[in-house]
């Protein structure tokens, strides 16, 4: 399936990625409206290296995803590849926030769960951070792995 | 075709469904279940005392769950013998049902410690089902004073349930802190004044002694006036059925890493067995649901002749009470280290043992810990990461360069 991968090489450590996240699940269709004055929740963290190097985290999308496995809601489930969360059946625990071992499941603004959904819940149609990155350092493409 | 049974009916079970059905899509599979519910969400039924949830939104998998896995469910129906040599179960109702491959899945049962003149209380209630939760929401009004006997994890959810829709609540428990199984003093002290400053009244290092229909007589001579009495004192495994069948038991039923207990294929999973903590080294019970899906799925891939072990079980807990949220992992071993972070708002609590991760207690700020619950259940060499770094921050980039070229270059 496709994912969403990095190439650090090329990251610039803007952090446009995370704005463009946060804008593309708001609901809103003005980036300044949704944005301004507000601490943001991305999906996407950019981190950097000891070595300043920087690049993007989001969710892996893992083949045997513990975050599934744990949810004590039954809220977050796997459909074609793509780990979603119902946000109807959410209650916050934020035990997928314990389990997920690379950090990519965190709070959304009301404390409830959230993590990357390949931008297809929201009327993006593609991931956001990929579309607005502007040296392409994020892609989102077949890398041809075994599911 | 084979025949699977699966005793119980919660998380471990439905695990056990999707595990079997991984590997074998033929076979028949049975489930007894006690309750006449459909799988919920166990742990939900605070949230639904808060109005945060609902009946159709706890169910833990869609309406169509059993129809889809082929399952077929005998509700309302508890087995009372396993005969490990013929291969078959009995049912109360006297029906006997064979099985190639069993897993039991029977969890806990509330305990109730003798207490003097408990028999003279008129609304009391355990908080374990669904069915106590809606009993709970019938007996309790805006004028009840609510007495919640333990302030574990299920006696803090019920009282954090019941805020609100109760006139008071009192916690009382034997142990010196709240939460004394997952939290330690100076963690379970932020977590009690937060508790109290929510309108909970504690009593703690005391438990009642006597009732008198709606008065506690605590054992330090204290009385306390209620409607409504919530026994949340601790669990027991339910092992009888293995037990009497000849199986190893001690606490709860013994499970290897492939979930199998000591009779021949008899599987158990959840809060009914113990396993192996590898952050403690030890054999305990371990009563999570998240464990107890893994090792109902563990359990069902090998009922159906695949090959899987769960194999890196630890304790852990995400677990809040008006938006002040905690989490805990693994073990605090005598003789860790500890690196301690600490204001007014929240507590980071690392434990370090032999170059390991072994434990952590968190509360208050909540981002990315699943990274350092990794460093335990990976049991990662600490020497091998970027410690000074990680603890202050849970981030990948000082997990090395070859682990994040391995989690972000490729699938995991």
């Amino acid at each position: 399936m496709k994912r969403i991968y990095v190439k650090e090489e090329w990251c610039l450590g803007c952090r446009l990625c995370e704005y463009n996240c946060a804008f593309a699940n708001s609901g809103m269709t003005d980036m300044v409206k949704a944005l301004r004055g507000k601490e943001i929740h991305p999906r996407i963290q950019v981190e950097t290296d000891a070595d300043g190097i920087t690049y993007a985290v989001s969710c892996r999308h893992c083949t045997d995803p513990i975050c599934v496995k744990s949810c004590i809601a039954g809220a977050i489930s796997k459909k074609d590849g793509v780990i979603e969360i119902d946000h109807s059946k959410c209650v916050g625990c934020l035990t997928c926030v314990l389990v997920c071992p690379y950090g990519c499941v965190v709070e959304d603004e009301g404390g409830a769960a959230q993590k990357c959904e390949l931008c297809m819940k929201n009327t993006c149609g593609a991931p956001a951070c990929v579309k607005g990155c502007p040296n392409g350092a994020i892609v989102y493409e077949e890398r041809g792995e075994a599911e | 075709m084979k025949q699977y049974v699966i005793i119980g009916n919660g998380a471990a079970a439905a695990g056990c469904i999707e595990g079997i059905r991984a590997v074998d899509t033929a076979g028949s599979i049975t489930v007894i279940s006690a309750e006449q519910h459909p799988v919920y969400c166990r742990p939900l039924i605070s949230y639904y005392l808060q109005h945060k949830t609902d009946l159709q939104r706890m169910r833990y998998r869609s309406e169509t769950f059993y129809a889809d896995n082929h399952v077929s469910v005998a509700f309302g129906r508890t087995a009372i013998e396993i005969s490990a040599d013929t291969k078959e179960i009995t049912l109360d109702s006297g029906e006997i049902i064979a099985y190639d491959a069993l897993c039991v899945c029977t969890g806990s049962s509330p305990f109730v410690p003798p207490m003097q003149g408990l028999e003279t209380v008129e609304k009391q209630f355990a908080f374990m089902t669904v069915d106590d939760a809606l009993a709970i929401e019938q007996a309790v009004t805006p004028e009840s004073n609510v007495l919640i006997i333990g302030a574990g994890l299920i006696g803090l959810k019920c009282a954090e349930g019941l805020h609100g829709r109760a006139g008071s609540i009192t916690v009382c428990d034997l142990a010196p802190r709240v939460l004394s199984s997952i939290l330690d003093d100076k963690c379970a002290a932020m977590m009690q004044k937060h508790l109290e400053a929510n309108g909970i009244r504690f009593l703690l290092g005391t438990s009642a002694k006597e009732f008198r229909g709606s008065k506690a007589v605590m054992q330090s001579g204290e009385t306390v006036d209620f409607d409504v009495l919530v026994l949340a004192v601790g669990v027991r495994a339910n092992t009888a059925l293995v037990k009497n069948a000849g199986g190893d038991v001690n606490r709860g039923i013994l499970t290897d890493d492939a979930c199998k207990t000591s009779l021949p294929d008899v599987y158990a999973a959840g809060d009914c067995t113990e396993y192996h903590d590898i952050s403690s080294d030890s054999v305990k019970v371990m009563a999570l649901m998240p464990n107890a899906y893994m090792q109902g799925h563990t359990a069902g891939v090998n009922m159906a002749g695949g090959a899987a072990v769960f194999d890196n079980a630890i304790p852990m807990n995400s677990i809040g009470f008006f938006g002040l949220h905690c989490h805990t992992a693994g073990t605090q071993p005598d003789g860790c280290e500890m690196y301690e972070e600490a204001d007014e708002t929240h507590i980071k609590r690392l434990f370090v043992k032999n170059d390991r991760l072994t434990g952590f207690m968190l509360i208050g700020h909540m981002h990315r810990t699943g990274i350092y619950t990794a460093l335990i259940r990976n049991q990662t060499p600490l020497s091998s990461v970027d410690f000074a770094r990680l603890r202050i921050e849970p981030q990948l980039a000082a997990m090395g360069a070859d682990y994040r070229e391995h989690v972000l270059k490729g699938a995991v």
